[in-house]
């Protein structure tokens, strides 16, 4: 048998020129009479070992990395195919990788091992015994699983996620729905990316079994457009689940039906608010929903729909496979299990790191980070997306756990985190803030409809040094009035990242836009 | 590459009859028809709110509310520039200058010769090998000013090869 050697293949390991890597490889290898098997995998989620190239031995998988194309040749005289470790790029066992090693992977324990689609590597790694077990299982069972895990909704907000289930269990209706937020709009965040592309039947699993426990028979993924990749695999997928009987009218032969159907957002930030979200699936403009009704009660053509985002469904087979119990027993406090966090922007090794709640900023960014990829001294980190705050070195000693972000205003959200090196201008960030608020507020509200335009404008003044005094106080004062009166965290929560700038780094507002000090 | 062909009302009409029995079926159409023929010709207007029953204006306010839609044509690349906050800590912005500066255009607008349409975009999910860009269906990471300028030459040599 040939040689087994796996070229990833997700966004990041593209965009870096894995393919021009896997044909170089299949052409060299060949060449030298010794034929090998590419397998195109998903990705290990070390996105600053992209593309990882790695090789199958008799002692397990070794990894290459980062490779470029011209480096294949040198590599293969090295003994790559034989695990050697004689060059320069080769990181020995690719378990042993201390960035690897270190992590506590739940959700993500499969990603990069397997072929994304193959439906055979899936169940040979622990795939589908999540749905047999909840298949055995009355719905208020697999609810209660849900509850006892602790698990919370990974998009944003933290809720409960069994709670959720149990209102839409206990809501009567002739058709119920369960939807998946693949809209993954934050800046820094690219987890749901990866399991969409690398592990995509976890995601399918996932909501069959929320599908089963709350009695629903339809389940849509609205997915960002910015996603073509994801898009395809999903589709693929699906249609390989199907066939399988794993979708579709008779799960596994138990008689009872999930349909799956990928729908593609269109550019708009928004619409990963959940009845944003709704309102595009129905086809309209993508306004926010004033709540009450909840979508668990009135969701989707207002019948009762669970929303959930991508890791909070992909969570779920951990959970009905291994009990409740096994999540659980990770975590701090309230925040129970993993934290799939995504290290990105100015960062030497970027990547996905998950980890049990608890681990502080600082040894996330500087043993797992191996600080800023610039080697200027970090100055701030975006924890949470574009509403998140900036985070000053102060605290960077807090611990990733929902409470203890909530306690310092800041968030978690969906576990982005970027870091910026000291030429960072916190006022230009501030002023990019309003900007984003700008071009994606739905429009539906004066705060942050207008707010986030005229922020802009203040923001513009105090950086040219027009009556900056006054200025800073009308910044202050339209921060307070959006946080008051936006109806969504859009322009509720836009000000956090400006009063965050405003409060730890107020040199930057007393200096001109060029960055010389006025 | 821009594979969009010519767009007329009988095509157009058959995206919509493919898909206008979906519930919630205006985006999908929407996407169709953009997929096909490169942006959503205003004459499709009329088609889709005849099949759905829905208003003109109903059809061209979810047209206008999404930045992935256009009515008018791209040129043959649609070159995206992540402007959103990781891409940003690693000079983003320097390429975002660069590009509009040798281009010629701001983001909207389509060099005169109709090789290249500009776009902004908020995120790629690329945010650890940043700064990113998409060149029509492919994502592109750390990329410089001086590998903007190659991927330029890349693109008017050659069709760019379609990333499967
Ligand atoms: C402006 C805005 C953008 C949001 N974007 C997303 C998103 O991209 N993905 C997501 O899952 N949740 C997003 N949310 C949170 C959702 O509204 C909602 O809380 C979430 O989908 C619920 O799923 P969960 O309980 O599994 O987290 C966003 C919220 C707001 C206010
Ligand atoms: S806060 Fe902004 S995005 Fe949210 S409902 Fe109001 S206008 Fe729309
Ligand atoms: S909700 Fe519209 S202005 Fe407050
Ligand atoms: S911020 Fe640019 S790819 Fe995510």
């Amino acid at each position: 048998m040939s040689i087994r050697v796996f070229v990833p293949r997700d966004t990041t390991a593209l965009a870096l020129g894995a393919d021009a890597i896997a044909n170089r490889l299949a052409r060299e290898a060949a060449a030298r009479g010794e034929p090998i098997t590419l397998v195109r995998n998903g990705s290990r989620g070390l996105a600053w070992l992209e593309p990882l190239v790695e090789v199958e031995t008799p002692t397990g998988r070794f990894a290459y990395g980062p490779v470029t194309s011209a480096d294949i040749p040198a590599l293969l005289e090295s003994g790559m195919l034989e695990g050697s470790v004689n060059h320069s790029l080769a990181l020995g066992p690719t378990e042993d990788i201390d960035y690897l090693a270190r992590q506590q992977r739940l959700t993500f324990a499969r990603i990069g091992i397997t072929d994304p689609l193959s439906i055979d590597d899936y169940r040979a790694h622990s795939g589908f015994v999540g749905l047999e077990a909840a298949l055995a299982l009355e719905p208020q069972g697999i609810v209660e699983e849900v509850k006892a895990s602790g698990l919370r909704g990974r998009g944003g907000a933290a809720f409960p996620t069994g709670i959720k289930w149990q209102t839409v269990l206990d809501t009567p209706a002739d058709q119920k729905y369960i939807v998946c937020n693949a809209d993954e709009g934050d800046s820094g965040t690219f987890a749901d990316r990866l399991v969409m592309e690398c592990d995509p039947y976890m995601l399918i699993e996932g909501m069959t079994i929320a599908g089963l426990a709350v009695k629903a028979t339809q389940g849509y993924i609205y997915l960002r457009s910015e996603y073509p990749l994801a898009k395809e695999v999903l589709d693929e997928a699906i249609a390989r689940a199907e066939q399988a009987g794993f979708l579709g009218e008779n799960l596994c032969g138990s008689g009872r039906a999930f349909h799956l159907e990928v729908r593609l957002g269109a550019g708009a930030y928004i619409c990963g608010e959940e009845t944003s979200l709704l309102e595009s699936l129905e086809g309209k403009r993508g306004l926010v929903r004033f709540k009450p009704p909840l979508p668990a009660i009135e969701g989707l053509f207002g019948r009762p729909t669970v929303v959930n985002n991508v890791l909070s469904l992909a969570a779920v087979p951990f959970i009905l496979a291994e009990g409740a119990e096994a999540y659980a027993s990770h975590g701090m406090g309230r925040s129970r299990g993993t934290l799939a966090l995504q290290l990105a922007g100015n960062v030497q090794r970027g990547g996905l790191i998950e980890l049990a709640f608890g681990t502080t900023l600082r040894t996330l960014m500087e043993e797992f980070g191996g600080g800023t990829l610039s080697g200027k001294p970090l100055r701030a980190v975006q924890v949470g997306g574009p509403l998140g705050a900036y985070l000053p070195e102060a605290q960077w000693d807090l611990p990733l756990d929902y409470e203890a972000f909530a306690a310092e205003s800041a968030v978690l959200g969906h576990g982005g985190v970027v870091m910026f090196d000291e030429s960072v201008d916190m006022a230009e960030q501030a002023r990019f803030s309003m900007e984003f608020c700008k071009v994606e507020s739905c429009g539906k509200c004066t705060p942050c409809r207008i707010g986030s335009t005229r922020g802009v404008e203040v923001i513009d003044r105090i950086r040219a040094n027009h009556n900056r005094e006054d200025n800073l106080a009308l910044l202050h004062d339209l921060c307070e009035t959006m946080v008051d009166g936006s109806l969504c965290a859009m322009g509720g929560m836009t000000p956090f990242p400006v009063q965050s700038a405003l409060k730890y780094f107020p040199d930057d507002f007393q200096r001109a836009a060029n960055g010389d000090r006025s | 590459m821009n594979k969009s062909q010519e767009w007329s009302l009988q095509s157009i009409q058959t995206e919509i009859n493919a898909l206008h029995h979906k519930p919630g079926a205006l985006l999908p159409i929407l996407h169709a028809l953009q997929d096909r023929f490169g942006f959503i010709p205003s004459e499709a207007i009329p088609l889709i709110a005849e099949s759905l029953q829905q208003t003109r204006a109903e059809v061209h306010g979810v047209i206008s509310f999404y930045h992935h839609f256009r009515t008018t044509p791209p040129g043959r690349h649609v070159v995206q520039i992540c402007r959103a906050e990781a891409c940003q800590s690693v000079g983003a912005r320097q390429l975002e200058a660069h590009a509009k500066a040798r281009l010629g255009v701001d983001y909207h607008q389509t060099t005169p010769d109709r090789e290249i349409t500009l776009e902004a975009v908020y995120c790629l999910g690329n945010c650890a090998c940043g700064p990113s860009i998409r060149v029509d269906d492919s994502v592109r990471g750390r990329v410089t000013p001086e590998a903007f300028d190659a991927l330029l030459d890349e693109l008017q040599t050659r069709p760019l090869e379609v990333m499967a």
